[in-house]
């Protein structure tokens, strides 16, 4: 990843602070991601991986802190404004237009590259028929990736809770970002979806060079995929490294497993699981 | 590890954009098969759907030599609510705003129609426009100007506390309607509403056909026109706008969504359709008083669409002109159970079983089918798609 090293950041994460309340969620986080790399964020519950994506895609305004993507700044602009710049999504809870079908939560992708008005709309001849057309043209082409073929007019409530997550990949996909963030992208999924899964993600930053940043507490697919890892635990950082650097952290360790078994879980040399990471 | 779709290149472009352009080709043998994607994006994506909506059209066009004026006369006034809950369908059914201001969209039309064709030289203001499109649509957009006005307060407020505040226009706008007395002619007054003429024909005149089947055929024309443009309206990026806008506003957002702007934009179009479904709406009276843009009408309105099908255009129409026939139906009904009276002294008659009816409409059908006539008609349709194998 020497490459990766050297590069310029296309975004840079620099000492944000969100508190609600008394609650710091994120709490002087740093760090930056280079073009091309798939960075993860890992912690246990409740450690501020998805305030992270909140105040990333405009809907936390941290109270401290830069984030610049293409050495734009971010915070302040609301939601609309940054996915424009080319930030792109999942929900760790599936935030699907549930009563449209999968083609129509793709052309919801698309919205922003749509350009035609509301008078073109009424007439739909001209403009509307044409950018349509063309925009649906790329849209199948994403059902084709992520291989929905079968479900395409189907409301997407209607769907197994797995072909979901993936409409919702398919749907920030069709948005055509510089950056993707993907909060728990296999929670909840059987270990064939898993793997689909994982496979969908592999295809995505080797095939469509769409750097990502994915938030996940499988650990095993975590230590598979990443480039490199960030550990927070209450909001605050407590390493980043390669997946080896990581699994070999005391302080990883420690934060996973409780202060108790610290010097233990260190001298054995565990392999950070799925149970361990709860 | 492998891949299924090593061809792919960098980014998705659209490959089958060729697909697109070509012109859709019919396979022998194979009706249903879609070849393009202008096919599967049309109007009406299947035959069947086209040959039923112009059976359907020929069939209402043809109506007026078969009814009774009485009828023709509520049929047309069933077509001009339509084109109302058309306009509450869209930011209510489609951008999910609930609005209970409605009637005060309705009334704005109906008193600027009248004022924009009043006699200049009458005893209410009145500028003369004969020409209907001009003093239709002037109506629609100054109501759609209303409409723009209130929009920001949906920004603000959501579900009930944007329904009461919109309750509030209703009262205010009854408060200036009873007072305006130079445009609206005052309270219990009214005053004369805007005349449809087609050239120099005056379609409230009897001449080779009857007023009633003038203003039918009118008011069919105008409903399908408006019905139409709807209907591409929420086809297109907006209308799965104002769903996303609907379903689930931060996901919408983070799509690129401006909430703000698809607001205003359901708040415009749909006190457009109501500023023209208020202009209209009198013809055939001919009269109309300021009372009457009250919130029983707003109420009239959210029924149309709660018993039509809340997110569908066909459904405002069928809910629409199911309210427009109630009083009929009711007045139908001591011809089969005789003990419903039609004389307001006894009791039951019909115009407490036209209210019962009424209520009992709107609760059925949010109990026992929520997508309404809408859902019905779509039962239907599927039954007989999948017929014999109905499960
Ligand atoms: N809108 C909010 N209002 C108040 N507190 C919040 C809000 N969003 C998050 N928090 C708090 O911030 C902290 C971090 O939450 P966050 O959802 O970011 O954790 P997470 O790392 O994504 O956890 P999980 O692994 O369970 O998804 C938690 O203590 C949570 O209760
Ligand atoms: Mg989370």
């Amino acid at each position: 990843m020497t490459d990766i090293d050297t590069a310029e950041p296309l975004l840079v994460f620099d000492d944000v602070n969100l508190s609600f309340g008394s609650v710091k969620a994120v709490n002087g986080v740093s760090f930056a991601v280079q073009p091309k790399e798939l960075f993860a964020i890992i912690g246990p519950n409740g450690a501020g991986k998805t305030s992270v994506f909140n105040v990333l895609s405009g809907v936390y305004r941290p109270q401290r802190g830069s984030v610049t993507l293409d050495g734009r700044q971010l915070v302040g602009m609301r939601p609309p404004k940054i996915a424009k710049l080319g930030m792109a999504r999942t929900f760790q809870n599936i935030e699907l237009f549930s009563n449209l079908t999968v083609l129509d939560n793709l052309m919801l992708g698309r919205h922003q590259h749509i350009s035609y008005g509301a008078l073109a709309a009424f007439a739909w001849v001209g403009p509307a028929r044409r950018q349509e057309h063309r925009h649906r043209a790329v849209v199948e082409d994403i059902v084709d990736f992520l291989q929905l073929e079968q479900w395409r007019k189907m409301p997407v409530g209607l769907l197994p809770y797995g072909v979901q997550k993936r409409v919702e990949l398919g749907r920030a996909l069709a948005m055509e970002p510089k950056l993707l963030l993907l909060d728990e992208p296999v929670a909840g999924m059987n270990l064939e979806e898993t793997e689909d899964m994982a496979r969908f993600i592999l295809d995505i930053r080797d095939e469509l060079h769409i750097p990502m940043i994915m938030v996940e507490h499988d650990m095993g697919l975590v230590m598979d995929l990443a480039d490199r890892i960030l550990v927070v635990d209450f909001g605050t950082p407590i390493a980043t490294g390669t997946p080896q650097e990581i699994q070999s952290n005391p302080d990883v360790i420690r934060a996973y497993l409780g202060g108790d078994h610290q010097t233990e879980a260190a001298t054995d040399g565990p392999a950070l699981t799925k149970e361990a990471a709860g | 590890m492998t891949t299924p779709t090593d061809e792919k290149t960098t980014s998705f472009s659209g490959h089958q954009l060729e697909e697109t352009t070509r012109r859709p080709r019919r396979i022998w043998g194979r009706p249903g098969l879609v070849t393009a994607y202008a096919q599967d994006m049309a109007f009406f994506d299947t035959r069947a759907k086209l040959v039923a909506v112009c059976a359907l059209v020929a069939i209402a066009a043809l109506m007026p030599l078969q009814l009774e004026d009485d009828i023709l006369k509520l049929l047309a006034t069933g077509f001009v609510l339509a084109i109302g809950a058309i306009g509450l369908n869209l930011v209510t059914g489609y951008a999910g705003q609930v609005s209970l201001g409605h009637a005060f969209f309705v009334g704005v039309g109906a008193v600027t129609a009248a004022v924009l064709n009043g006699d200049p030289d009458g005893r209410r203001l009145g500028y003369g426009i004969t020409f209907l499109p001009a003093w239709m649509l002037g109506a629609g957009l100054v109501a759609a100007v209303c409409g723009a006005i209130v929009a920001p307060l949906a920004t603000r407020l959501r579900g009930l506390y944007l329904a009461i505040v919109t309750l509030g226009l209703v009262f205010i706008g009854q408060y200036i309607f009873a007072e305006w007395r130079e445009g609206t002619g005052g309270r219990g007054v009214g005053r004369d509403a805007a005349v449809p003429t087609l050239g120099d024909v005056d379609l409230t005149v009897n001449g080779a056909y009857t007023e009633e089947q003038k203003l039918y055929w009118l008011m069919l024309v105008i409903l399908v026109i408006f019905a139409v443009l709807a209907r591409n309206l929420v086809r297109s990026k907006v209308g799965r706008a104002f769903a996303a806008v609907r379903d689930r506003d931060i996901a919408a957002g983070v799509m690129g969504v401006q909430l703000g702007r698809y607001k205003l934009l359901a708040f415009t179009i749909s006190s457009f359709y109501a500023g023209v479904c208020g202009s209209l709406l009198y013809a055939a009276d001919g009269h109309f008083s300021p009372d009457e843009f009250n919130l029983g009408m707003s109420v009239l309105f959210i029924a149309m669409i709660l018993i039509g099908g809340a997110g569908t255009i066909s459904g405002s129409i069928m809910g629409a002109m199911l309210l427009a026939l109630l009083p009929r139906i009711a007045s139908e009904l001591p011809g089969f159970f005789p003990f419903i009276s039609d004389r307001s002294t006894e009791h039951p008659n019909i115009f407490e079983v036209e209210t019962a009816l009424y209520g009992v409409l709107i609760i059925a059908f949010l109990l026992f089918e929520p997508r309404g006539l809408y859902g019905i008609w779509h039962r239907i349709r599927t039954y007989w798609k999948s017929f014999p194998f109905s499960y």
